[in-house]
């Protein structure tokens, strides 16, 4: 015989203030099973909580009901004092009161009636509740760790620091991402390389850290703690075991003339290569669609000379299972493409360039050695025009966004360029300075007043050609929209972040949500920042929302600390609510029939099929099988399944219809 | 957009909205179209400034944009469209802008001889459908005398180019086109 306690709280005024608590208090007491029934002011206090113990111990309790707030505020601050008396805490469930009702109608009769009404409901519930026990879920302690740029160069580093072990994937034969590129960086002019490479050898020097460079994620199965990934380890055509970097291959290799994907077409590179000097790893890869021996059948150049024997032509793809409990996604960012600014003749005129290839212009590694020479004659220019927001906060153009760094970095590059050419004049195009952060505004003042760089309020309408120079149409709108004619020699357009062009179909293989510009969705915009909608992936640097280096930084070690408390322990536990497929005794085993409809129901893959099999090991009949860490307990199976043999625990067919019933 | 503040008052901005579908609030001044403007070095106020005058809906800015030159000189090349980033049809309020400042009695003096010139161009659709030259420059004379021998220079030529037929092009349906002027004038005299 069922023997329920309820516990109605005032919450100060919130409830008691619109429902007669002691009428309610009264009217419970009467609910047949129910052998208790009190009211006190806060019942989440202290006192409070005794009460519900007190009154567990004393009146041998079967089950509670705590009328008070919304389960989502206090159910486990009830559900841990029931365990501390020694019920189960699944016997204890939440009448929500206040929300339901206190909060959203008037005073009176009726108010009260409905709080009875809610309480009788949640009784009925309560005495067909089971017993249920968390789930236990073992975690493998490795992390893999998506993209080799500055985020996920610090997560790796921080994981493994931590004492895990962390498996490192770079789409491209070098980790260290754009960050790689860059010149300088702002707000203090630290160049990019000098405080990044260190960090890119501590990774690949890192016991704990394992590397796979150009390489791709193939797939992601499992669920937190136990995620299965297929990793593609693209041909490198070079044996990474045997390979020195002698960089004999490169020098020999007759191909030389390849856009180069690092110099972001400013230079030049050879078939077999090395991304820069400063790669890590530093062995090279062939790139087989502009490789001649993979064009023509013959050269093999490079492995005549290579004294090593560590080139194989031959090599295949490889793909390797690996079992991670984490995942981090660090994959970046891109930035918006030529053929989308036709009035800035991007792609046209070849001294319109954009950002990125500005950095390697100014970079002491780039193909000008960091001499500032326009990519069409090589000439000093004498103005640069520098247009900010190309792309940015543009409807038209689809990105109705703000890049963030846009700002920070065409302020660095007037300066740089000023820097560099004393006499030169840098005009800076832009709409709003958005320079919040540490010593970012004083950065930009001192581009303006020291360096001497023209800003102009204003967007640039059109660029075209004009006797060698660029005509750049413009409006200085502090002027009252005065239009304003510039020639330059160069213009470098702060082109607009964009998400990478396959974060789409990352995101389906990760199975986390993104937004309609295909950054990845952070879980809460505020509160939980750098973990998604899947349990055990989580999101550093760029590939969330456009951001800078220190930001990429903070929330890739946010990360790191995210993994490295799910890693504290060997086991998850999560709570019960999951679909289960009912057991039987011989002969039935199982109402379930084997249709599978549930199979093809599930959002979560949680479903697995189970061969029923007698002493001898014959199969008498194949059912299906929740398996408990995947299901999230939605239970769309429930309602799918013709001869309701699956049930949800906390949430049975049952518990549901009595609710109803009790109405 | 419903419940915006434009929507409460009966204020330039509001009948722009009413009369064209377009918002003004969606510009956010980054000049791209006044950049662009082949006739901005002509205007009295560049096409921004016109657009932040009813955006700010302060006493006299309203009457200051239906007085300008500006909204007569705008061509309706529509190049601030395709440049503009925020997809302002910078035209469509221009267009909609003279037409206030004719009710509102507010044109600019110079804008003068292009009304005249609008009328003068209008006339012969009305009643033949079609655009008429001779007519037309005929008109315009008639209604602008000063401009009597502006341009005649290049009328022969035109003529033994076949450019400048005697008679008018008369459609089909001039019935209905005459009904389209007569619907237009009507709802324009409930205003």
């Amino acid at each position: 015989m069922a023997r329920i306690g309820v516990f109605i709280c005032h919450c100060g005024e919130n409830i008691a203030g619109t429902v007669d608590v002691f009428k309610v208090a009264e009217a419970a007491g009467k609910f047949p099973g129910v052998v208790h029934s009190v009211e006190y002011k806060y019942m989440c206090s202290d006192p409070g909580q005794t009460m519900i113990k007190d009154a567990i111990k004393e009146k041998k309790l079967t089950g509670v009901v705590v009328a008070a707030c919304s389960p989502r505020m206090h159910e486990p601050t009830f559900r841990r004092a029931c365990a501390e008396a020694g019920l189960n805490p699944f016997l204890c469930e939440m009448a929500n009161i206040r929300e339901h009702c206190s909060w959203v109608h008037e005073k009176g009769e009726a108010t009260t009636q409905k709080a009875i009404e809610l309480i009788r409901i949640m009784v009925e519930k309560v005495k067909r509740n089971k017993p249920l026990y968390s789930i236990k879920v073992p975690v493998t302690k490795t992390a893999l760790v998506l993209g080799g740029g500055i985020a996920g160069i610090q997560a790796a580093l921080d994981i493994a620091n931590a004492g895990h072990q962390v498996i490192l994937v770079e789409r491209s034969p070098s980790i260290g991402g754009h960050m790689l590129q860059l010149s300088e960086t702002f707000p203090t002019l630290d160049c990019s390389q000098c405080i990044l490479t260190p960090r890119m050898v501590e990774v690949a020097q890192h016991p704990k850290i394992t590397l796979y460079t150009y390489s791709e994620l193939e797939s992601l199965d499992g669920f937190i703690g136990n995620f299965k990934a297929r990793i593609r380890r693209k041909a490198r055509g070079v044996d990474e075991k045997l390979c020195t970097g002698c960089g004999v291959c490169i020098q020999k290799c007759p191909q030389k003339k390849i856009p180069s994907e690092f110099d972001a077409g400013m230079g030049k590179r050879t078939a077999i290569y090395v991304p820069c000097p400063q790669s890590v790893p530093n062995q090279p890869v062939i790139d087989r669609e502009h490789c001649t021996y993979y064009i023509k059948g013959k050269c093999k150049i490079c492995e005549k000379f290579c004294e090593r024997k560590a080139i194989r032509l031959d090599q295949q793809d490889e793909i390797i299972e690996v079992n991670v409990g984490a995942v981090v996604a660090a994959t970046g960012f891109d930035i918006l493409h030529s053929k989308d600014f036709p009035e800035y003749g991007y792609g046209k005129y070849p001294d319109v360039i954009d950002g990125l290839q500005f950095e390697r212009l100014a970079s002491a590694s780039g193909p000008t050695l960091g001499a500032i020479k326009r990519p069409s004659d090589g000439k000093e220019p004498e103005t640069v025009v520098f247009i900010a927001c190309a792309g940015s906060r543009d409807d038209a153009k689809g990105i109705p966004y703000c890049s963030k760094i846009c700002c920070m970095y065409t302020a660095k590059h007037a300066m740089l360029y000023k820097h560099k050419v004393h006499n030169g004049k840098a005009y800076v195009f832009y709409m709003d300075i958005r320079a919040g952060g540490k010593n970012y505004e004083e950065f930009v003042r001192r581009a303006i007043e020291e360096d001497g760089a023209v800003y102009l309020r204003g967007r640039v309408s059109r660029i075209y050609e004009e006797d060698g120079k660029l005509i750049v149409k413009g409006v200085d709108t502090l002027l009252g929209a005065q239009p304003v004619e510039i020639k330059a020699d160069m213009v470098v357009l702060a082109t607009a972040i964009v998400a990478n062009q396959d974060a789409e179909s990352l995101a389906q293989k990760l199975r986390v949500s993104y937004d309609p510009y295909h950054f990845l969705s952070e879980a809460h915009p505020k509160l939980r920042p750098v973990e998604t909608n899947t349990a055990g992936i989580f999101l550093a640097g760029a590939c969330q929302a456009p951001k800078d280096i220190p930001e990429a930084v903070a929330q890739a070690s946010g990360a790191a600390a995210k993994v490295a408390g799910l890693f504290s322990s060997s086991e998850l536990s999560r709570e019960p609510v999951i679909a289960v497929v009912n057991r039987l005794p011989p002969p039935v085993f199982s109402t379930c029939t084997g249709c599978f409809l549930c199979e093809k129901a599930c959002p979560y893959q949680a479903i697995e099929r189970e061969e029923i099999k007698d002493r001898k090991g014959n199969v008498i009949k194949v059912v299906a099988k929740v398996n408990p860490g995947l299901c999230q307990g939605c239970g769309t199976c429930v309602a799918l399944c013709r001869v309701k043999a699956i049930d949800l625990q906390g949430f049975t067919n049952e518990q549901v219809y009595c609710e109803l019933m009790a109405l | 957009m419903e419940g915006h503040p434009e929507d409460q008052d009966q204020s330039l901005m509001s009948r722009v909205r009413e009369g064209t579908g377009e918002s003004a609030y969606k510009c956010y001044q980054c000049g791209k179209c006044s950049a662009g403007c082949p006739l901005a070095l002509e205007m009295d106020y560049p096409p921004s400034q016109i657009l932040r005058m009813i955006q700010l809906g302060l006493p006299g800015l309203e009457e200051k944009a239906l007085g300008s030159l500006s909204i007569w000189l705008c061509l309706a090349c529509e190049t601030c469209v395709a440049r503009c980033p925020k997809e302002v049809d910078l035209p469509k309020i221009m267009d909609f802008l003279r037409q206030e400042s004719l009710r509102r009695g507010l044109t600019h003096p110079t804008a003068k001889n292009i009304i005249k010139f609008h009328r003068a161009f209008l006339d012969p659709v009305k009643y033949t459908g079609r655009a008429f030259e001779v007519g037309l420059i005929a008109d315009y004379k008639a209604r602008n005398p000063i401009s009597a021998f502006q341009d005649v220079l290049i009328a022969p030529k035109m003529f033994f180019k076949g450019k400048l037929s005697l008679a008018p092009h008369m459609i089909k349906g001039r019935g209905e086109i005459g009904r389209i002027f007569e619907r237009a004038m009507k709802k324009e005299s409930k205003k």
